[in-house]
């Protein structure tokens, strides 16, 4: 039997400045996951994993990426997607250090 | 002295810095695609990590002049954000550049004479030499010329632009290795024979999921034979390296599928055939790189007040005691500025540090500094008279963390903070370490100590070679720690064991300490190593002290 779909949102890093960046509903690229489009069916999944795939000049390597529904949007499941929405632990660098919108 | 770019070296940089401008700006614009753009941008040493792009900039050999050290202070604080992160491959890193600023970066340095060329890619990469070189006691000659001919002789080499896979080079002109050769795909060790100069040469070395030592392919090969000997290694190499496997590509795969003596025929017979070639150009040219590195003019003076500050006071003692090694120089010593504050990331200087270090070089050293493999800052050259002053100074800027060599003086690759491969952090790994090491203030009782972190199986933090190793691993979504033990970077290289189960983020530290614990309950007196004690009585106390419960179980 196949394994079970879990949900996905659509992930990459933006080309100019490198960061981790998360494709919304409206096809916008949010730098807050909870923004995201959390994705729950695998065919839309391929369907906008191209779309993403077909703006080379505004994200580089864009992914399906586990997430999971939290109350304020979509969560990071794997603690490496966690970290892509926070910066590095080291330093208050990266997405925590700024305003995130 | 260092090296110093002609007017080759400059325009070749401008162009290649010119091209890649051009690159990123069809980048941006949409005309080149990211598979097409990737090759050209690791070409010139720029990644794309997990929070942003990254910029490996090549310090050959480690050695720099204060004017470049300041240069990349200012790099730092106009296009990153006010720090820079020094590797185990002698190189820096910057952590945020933007795409935009990366051609004004990369003519930003230069403007000074360094580049980013060859830090990535199947090529022959930064050729590593023994951090203290020009100034050991222990030293044959300084290999940095060697160094920079091979640099010179491998940079843009058309026939070795696509090789199996990356080729790195180390050297060390002492016989006390301090360059980690037996590690490196080819190794240079300086030995003697009747009063002239030469290499024993190591090949098939590595680290990374394979790792291997390497092996001796010839044991004396007189300086004049270098470049044509390396050439044939290289060469042998580019026909018989794995291209269908990437994690078989490695030449110490080649070597351990061949055989050393398989290798070593066909390396004798390529060198056969491309010795005459050679026709002493290489050598008259590094007679000239050799005048360029000719040592500073040392100062003959008196120590001055160095013992009476010892005397004096026992910080300085201390600092003294840990971070100073005897100099070939008469009054002289070699400084080792720990960048590894307890609790600080390894490597890490800041752009103020920088400024610190670079004139402190130009007041105390000879405008002379040197970035170790193991993430420090060396000040190879300081007149014993001026170290008071010296210690003061660094003292001021944070920057006088007595404990190289010791257990803090940890080696941790950026691991998941950072790096788009990692399976698990090491850096806060190595901060918690540190810090529980200062609390303990165990460090300077436990003595020489090398704990290695690497945060996926690539090894770049050295952790087979760790006399503690610490490996990062992702096992089912939770970050895991595997220990390996009795590990050795040095002459005597050898790959440390595993000790068996791995930890979690919050066991690792603990667990460490059991060890350290463990180490300091067994050994045989002040005098006996960790290293040495675990040769001696091997893994079982070790892992008694690692894993308690399961004695206990056991027992029961
Ligand atoms: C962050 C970007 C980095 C990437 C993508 C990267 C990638 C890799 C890979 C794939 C290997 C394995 C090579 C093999 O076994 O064939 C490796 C090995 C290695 N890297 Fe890195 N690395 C990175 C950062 C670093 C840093 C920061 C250092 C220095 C602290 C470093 C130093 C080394 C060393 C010493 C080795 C092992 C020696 C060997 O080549 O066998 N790397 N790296
Ligand atoms: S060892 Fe792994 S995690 Fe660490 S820098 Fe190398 S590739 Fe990245």
């Amino acid at each position: 039997m196949p394994r079970a779909f879990t949900p996905k949102v659509v992930t990459a890093n933006a080309l100019l400045k490198g960061d981790a960046v998360w494709l919304t509903e409206e096809d916008r690229w949010s730098r807050d996951i909870a923004e995201a489009e959390l994705i729950e069916d695998e065919a839309h999944a391929q369907i906008r994993l191209l779309f993403a795939e077909s703006q080379p000049d505004v994200v580089v390597g864009a992914y399906l990426a586990d997430a999971q529904a939290g109350p304020g949007g979509p969560e990071p499941v794997h603690f490496r997607e966690g970290f892509r929405t926070r910066g590095p632990s080291n330093y208050a660098h990266g997405k925590q250090a700024e305003t995130v919108k | 002295m260092s090296y110093q770019y002609n007017d080759f070296d400059r325009a070749f940089l401008a162009e290649r810095n010119a091209q890649f401008r051009a690159q990123v700006e069809r980048r941006i614009d949409g005309s080149l695609t990211e598979d097409e753009f990737k090759p050209l941008r690791l070409m010139n040493g720029l990644y794309l990590q997990l929070h942003a792009y990254m910029l490996r900039v090549a310090i050959p050999y480690g050695t720099l002049r204060s004017a470049q050290m300041r240069q990349l202070a200012m790099i730092a604080e106009r296009w990153d954000r006010g720090y820079g992160h020094f590797t185990t491959r002698q190189n820096i890193q910057y952590n945020w550049p933007e795409l935009r600023d990366v051609p004004d970066i990369l003519d930003a340095l230069g403007e000074v004479g360094l580049h980013a060329i060859q830090t990535s890619g199947n090529t022959i990469r930064n050729v590593t030499a023994d951090h203290f070189a020009g100034a050991a006691a222990d030293e044959i000659a300084d290999p940095r010329p060697v160094a920079e001919l091979l640099r010179q002789w491998s940079t843009d080499h058309p026939e070795f632009q696509f090789l199996p896979r990356k080729f790195k080079i180390a050297i060390t002109g002492s016989p006390n290795d301090r360059a980690v050769t037996k590690a490196h795909d080819i190794g240079l060790r300086m030995v003697e024979r009747n009063g002239a100069p030469g290499f024993e040469v190591i090949v098939g070395g590595g680290l990374g999921r394979t790792p291997m030592i390497g092996k001796v392919i010839r044991e004396f090969l007189p300086k004049a034979d270098l470049l044509p000997y390396v050439e044939a290694i290289v060469s042998v190499y580019n026909l018989l390296g794995r291209r269908d496997n990437k994690y078989k590509a490695r030449i110490k795969i080649t070597v351990h599928e061949h055989g050393i003596e398989e290798i070593s025929r066909l390396v004798e017979e390529r060198f056969a055939a491309i010795r005459p070639q050679f026709s002493g150009v290489d050598q008259e040219i590094l007679e000239g790189i050799e005048a360029q590195f000719a040592a500073p003019e040392f100062r003959i003076a008196p120590a001055g007040g160095f013992d009476a500050e010892r005397e004096r006071s026992p910080a300085f003692r201390s600092w003294s005691d840990t971070n100073l090694t005897p100099h070939r120089a008469e009054g002289y010593a070699i400084v080792s500025v720990s960048i590894k504050k307890h609790g600080a990331t390894p490597g890490d200087a800041s752009a103020d540090q920088m400024r610190v270090l670079a004139d402190l070089a130009r007041r105390y050293g000879h405008d002379e500094l040197r970035i170790s493999h193991e993430q420090n800052v060396i000040l190879p050259h300081v007149h014993k008279s001026d170290l008071p002053a010296l210690y003061a100074a660094l003292r001021s800027a944070d920057l006088a963390t007595a404990n190289i060599g010791l257990a803090s003086d940890i080696i941790a690759c950026p691991g998941m903070d950072y790096c788009a491969l990692a399976t698990a952090r090491s850096i806060p790994v190595a901060q918690g370490l540190a810090s529980r090491i200062e609390e303990l203030k165990i460090e300077h009782e436990v003595g020489h100590l090398k704990i290695k972190i690497s945060g996926c199986i690539n090894a770049c933090g050295h952790h087979h070679v760790g006399h503690i190793g610490i490996l990062g691993l992702d096992r089912a979504g939770v970050e895991t720690y595997q220990i390996t033990l009795g590990g050795d970077g040095t002459e005597r290289a050898a790959i440390g064991t595993r000790t068996g189960p791995g930890f979690s983020y919050e066991e690792i530290v603990p667990a460490i300490e059991r060890l350290i614990l463990a180490y300091l309950a067994l050994r045989e007196g002040e005098e006996e190593t960790f290293l040495e004690a675990y040769n001696r009585v091997g893994m079982e106390p070790f892992k008694a002290a690692l894993y308690p419960a399961k004695e206990t179980a056991d027992a029961a």
